[in-house]
């Protein structure tokens, strides 16, 4: 895979989907940081499982919505592991709502910490990115973001967001070397879709062609082909891992 | 002196081995075909060796090298 001794920043890396990434691109030998907000433990579970597959591995605090806070978390990463090679803007919260009910907080979160914070990071690690002339950045964005979802007005919108920003980086930034690519997933099961209620997960389930929810490994695959110079060819799409349930 | 750094910095970045075809007239965009990204990383990489920033709006209003060399003169001194 040629991934050995990378440095990968996976943003929201103490569980679900961002835990999974950060677990399967250690075992491909990367080094990782995570960043998290409030699961200082779950993070710390993630760093030492990340160390037991012998790469190094460490975790920074930060709000990725929070430039003074993106900033502080590049340069601990870069001082700590040297510039960043790839990273997984995954870091993402719902504040499902309908939009009668929904408050413009609600919005603000959400558009705030989903598309906002893709930017800063991207941002944060573009220049040394753009010195080296190589690099990779897989933005996590969701199948909600194409197909719109009811009660996710600001969730759909900031992926929609997303899936923009990548488009637009991937052509503003080829010329460097660096790939940016998204990646849709449908349904996963983690702590995210948890709150749901069990007859419209059942409902769901009769959409997915492939008849069973995504699990976090289905994503973490396609990231560490994404992260890897076997998808050097690949720039600005947006891949779907959703068992079909768009088609 | 800062001619010569603006001069290495450039051509690293635009990869250009004829170091002594760069003069105070030679144009960034029109002579040297460097494209807007090239333009805002000599920027930063100017930034970096001068320790000054340089705003867009007056970034925009290089003609030549020799309008960014007495900038930085003007700048630094």
């Amino acid at each position: 895979m040629n991934l050995e001794n990378k440095v990968a920043l996976i943003t929201g890396g103490s569980r679900g989907i961002g835990k999974e990434i950060a677990l399967e691109l250690s075992k491909n030998g990367v080094n990782i940081a995570i960043s998290y907000i409030n699961n200082e433990e779950m993070a710390r579970t993630v760093i030492e499982q990340v160390r037991k597959n012998g790469v190094k591995g460490i975790m920074v605090k930060a709000n990725v919505s929070k430039e003074e806070e993106v900033l502080y978390m590049i340069k601990t990463i870069e001082e700590e592991l040297g510039s960043i090679d790839i990273l997984v803007n995954n870091a993402g919260v719902t504040k499902d709502n309908l939009l009668i009910r929904m408050k413009t907080e609600e919005w603000d979160e959400v558009i705030d910490v989903n598309l906002k914070g893709t930017y800063l990071c991207t941002k944060a690690v573009a220049r040394s990115m753009m010195k080296k002339r190589y690099g990779k950045i897989i933005n996590i964005t969701s199948i909600v973001g194409i197909t719109g979802n009811p009660g996710q007005g600001n969730y759909s919108a900031s992926k929609a967001g997303v899936i923009g920003f990548t488009k637009s980086m991937a052509k503003e930034l080829a010329s460097r070397g660096i790939r940016v690519n998204a990646i849709a997933p449908g349904f996963v099961e983690t702590d995210m879709t948890e709150v749901l209620k069990e007859d419209i997960k059942e409902e769901m389930l009769k959409t997915i062609p492939l008849k069973r929810f995504g699990n976090p490994k289905d994503i973490a695959n396609l990231a560490v082909f994404l992260s890897s110079c076997n998808s050097d060819y690949i720039t600005g799409q947006i891949i779907s891992v959703d068992g079909g349930m768009s088609i | 002196m800062i001619f010569e750094k603006v001069r290495n910095i450039i051509t690293d970045q635009l990869e250009i081995d004829d170091v002594e075809s760069i003069t105070m007239d030679t144009s960034l965009m029109n002579d040297l075909e460097a494209d807007s990204l090239d333009a805002v990383e000599i920027m930063m990489e100017l930034e970096d060796e001068f320790n000054i920033t340089i705003p867009d709006e007056d970034a925009e209003k290089f003609k030549n090298i020799g309008d960014i060399v007495r900038y930085i003169k003007n700048k630094i001194s």
